[in-house]
């Protein structure tokens, strides 16, 4: 018994951990069970019986597959124009000096530490104003506005973290500063640039408050989601919910075992 | 590209210049390297202003006008608006305000383990559990927090379980839930919020930690520090900068949120973001929500710089 307490003690630590870890996956577990329920009525929140019928007709609701594609095109698009405008005020923050620093680093920040419902709000009390009508455009327009700010601070991480005698090795030896910066200052900025880059598709892909408020009549894949809670859950968004999981591993286990093989060789 | 030119050289200096009579560039060289830096904040500082700032100033704007959606809306400085904003919802605010820091605190005790358990103790283990933490981000939120409503639902295990050692006794004495359920009551909203924002606490978490050289650890044990002394005399003050940063990416968000009080509350769980987005979005009374939503950005903004100059971490931002 003591033995046992004192195990039990030594690894405190880890049985917490474990307990978080168990709370975070849980959902996961759920959605992936209840996508192989057949539940009586609308709502798919209580065990019926198996049935794989969901997962043979993933798009058989309708509206669900055309407003995941639609999410699908505008987090490719903010993806794009985040990563683009993010990664070029990354380079200037961490390598020019000039005026307005401060603003331009509180500009950056403020966005990542406003409640989203707010710059929501913001935005389109400011689009209702104008005239401006709502969809994809102003959605798209949202979206890379708040994507921005984290490349720029994954970006400039790698890039100021990085040895500025490469560069001058490079120039050393008689490459152009276009050269220098295909060749060596942008392999080494990549990981930045990427991580920027999935973050923002992720951040994109799943936002919810920002759409809500910018999206007029268009529907994206979370506004189906958030519809459905009212009108009922089809099975299928289950479905969906856990390929999108599934994707999302094997997309980090790839890139994992990449980087070893890499690390090997 | 011409071997002969040499490195020092501008640009567009090298070569003979293709036309006959050679222009004079229009900036000197110098001029316009030091353009440079402006040149590749211009557009994203230009989206920033255009759609982050200037419509602050504006809904600033928009809360001091009276007027109907038929016959538009004008500035009359109305600052009534304010007030009845806040007589009308104060219940709300203090509620979000409460959960959040609830929720960030629920956090702060579940993340901790895990971020230590990851940063030193998961071994040859420690990606995979890293994934397992950065994967439900990638599983929309939506649909995880309405895998909650089953978890918690009347039926389900979990009440069965909490009712049968009588702890919904408690709870509802507490006034954290209501007879023996556990959906539409406060306690689910505070899972609900503590669930969607952890990892954003786990994150911070686990990067100071992992800065932490373990022989810290072995010092103090060679000093004949128990663990407990170790941890806090060592290792949660060296993690001072992963706690602040967690806890205000988890604050923050979870006091805007409006998705679990709608989804896991009831009409008695409403927070000032469920008030912002009705009506914004189905009353249509434009100014109250502008000027709830600029009471909310003033509150967290101030709560935030008091927080970081408590914390003493300034240098952090």
């Amino acid at each position: 018994m003591t033995a046992l307490t004192r195990w039990i003690r030594r690894n405190l630590v880890v049985i917490a951990g474990l307990g978080t870890l168990a709370y975070l996956i849980l959902p996961n577990v759920v959605v992936l069970v209840f996508s192989f329920n057949k539940p009586n009525g609308r709502f798919n929140y209580q065990w019926q019986r198996f049935s794989t019928e969901a997962w043979t007709d993933p798009c058989g609701v309708a509206d669900m597959c055309g407003s995941l594609s639609l999410s699908l095109k505008l987090a490719i698009w903010a993806t794009i124009g985040a990563t683009l405008l993010g990664t070029m005020i990354a380079f200037a923050l961490a390598r020019y000096r000039f005026r307005a620093r401060s603003a331009v680093n509180s500009l950056i920040f403020l966005p990542m530490a406003m409640p989203e419902v707010v710059m929501a709000a913001s935005l389109a009390t400011l689009f209702l104003n104008m005239g401006v009508d709502f969809g994809f455009w102003t959605i798209l327009i949202a979206h890379i506005m708040f994507c921005l700010s984290f490349v720029v601070t994954a970006v400039k991480a790698r890039v100021m973290s990085m040895d500025p005698r490469l560069e001058q090795a490079a120039q050393d030896l008689y490459a152009s500063p276009a050269q220098t910066f295909v060749r060596v200052t942008l392999p080494i900025a990549a990981p930045g640039i990427a991580a920027g880059a999935l973050l923002s598709f992720a951040l994109s892909f799943d936002d919810f408050i920002i759409t809500n408020f910018n999206a007029g009549s268009t529907v994206t894949f979370p506004m189906f989601v958030w519809g459905s809670a009212q009108r009922g859950t089809p099975v299928q968004i289950n479905v969906i919910g856990t390929a999108m999981f599934a994707v999302a591993v094997l997309c980090v286990l790839a890139g994992q075992l990449a980087g070893a093989r890499r690390k090997r060789s | 590209m011409t071997a002969t030119a040499t490195p020092d050289a501008p640009p567009d200096a090298a070569g003979p210049a293709p036309a006959p009579v050679q222009k004079p560039p229009l900036l000197k060289p110098a001029v316009r390297k030091r353009l440079v830096p402006y040149w590749l904040l211009l557009p994203g500082i230009l989206w920033l202003l255009i759609f982050f700032a200037a419509p602050l100033i504006y809904q600033a704007s928009t809360s001091v006008q009276t007027g109907s959606l038929e016959g538009g809306f004008k500035v009359t400085w109305h600052f009534q608006t304010y007030w009845d904003a806040l007589s009308e919802y104060y219940p709300q605010f203090l509620r979000s305000v409460l959960y959040a820091a609830t929720a960030t605190v629920m956090c702060l005790m579940l993340g901790y383990p895990l971020a230590y358990l990851i940063a030193f103790r998961a071994g040859r283990w420690r990606n995979l559990v890293m994934i397992l933490v950065i994967a439900p981000f990638f599983t929309s939120f939506l649909i995880r927090t309405l895998a909650w409503k089953t978890i918690l639902s009347d039926s389900g295990p979990v009440v069965g379980a909490l009712n049968s050692l009588h702890i919904l006794d408690v709870t509802s004495y507490l006034g954290i839930t209501e007879g023996q359920r556990v959906l539409a009551t406060p306690l689910a909203v505070v899972c609900g919020l503590t669930y969607n924002f952890l990892p954003f606490m786990i994150l911070p978490l686990y990067t100071s930690l992992e800065r932490i050289d373990p022989r810290l650890h072995e010092a103090a044990g060679d000093l004949y520090a128990r663990p407990v002394t170790t941890f806090r005399k060592v290792t949660f003050p060296l993690s001072m900068p992963g706690v602040v940063a967690g806890t205000l990416l988890t604050f923050i968000p979870a006091t805007g949120d409006y998705i679990n009080a709608e989804l896991l509350g009831s009409a008695d769980q409403k927070m000032v973001g469920n008030v912002i987005q009705s009506q914004f979005l189905r009353v249509l009374d434009y100014p109250t929500a502008a000027a709830l939503s600029f009471i909310l950005m003033a509150a967290i903004l101030t709560m935030v710089t008091v927080y970081i100059r408590k914390s003493g971490t300034e240098d952090l931002v």
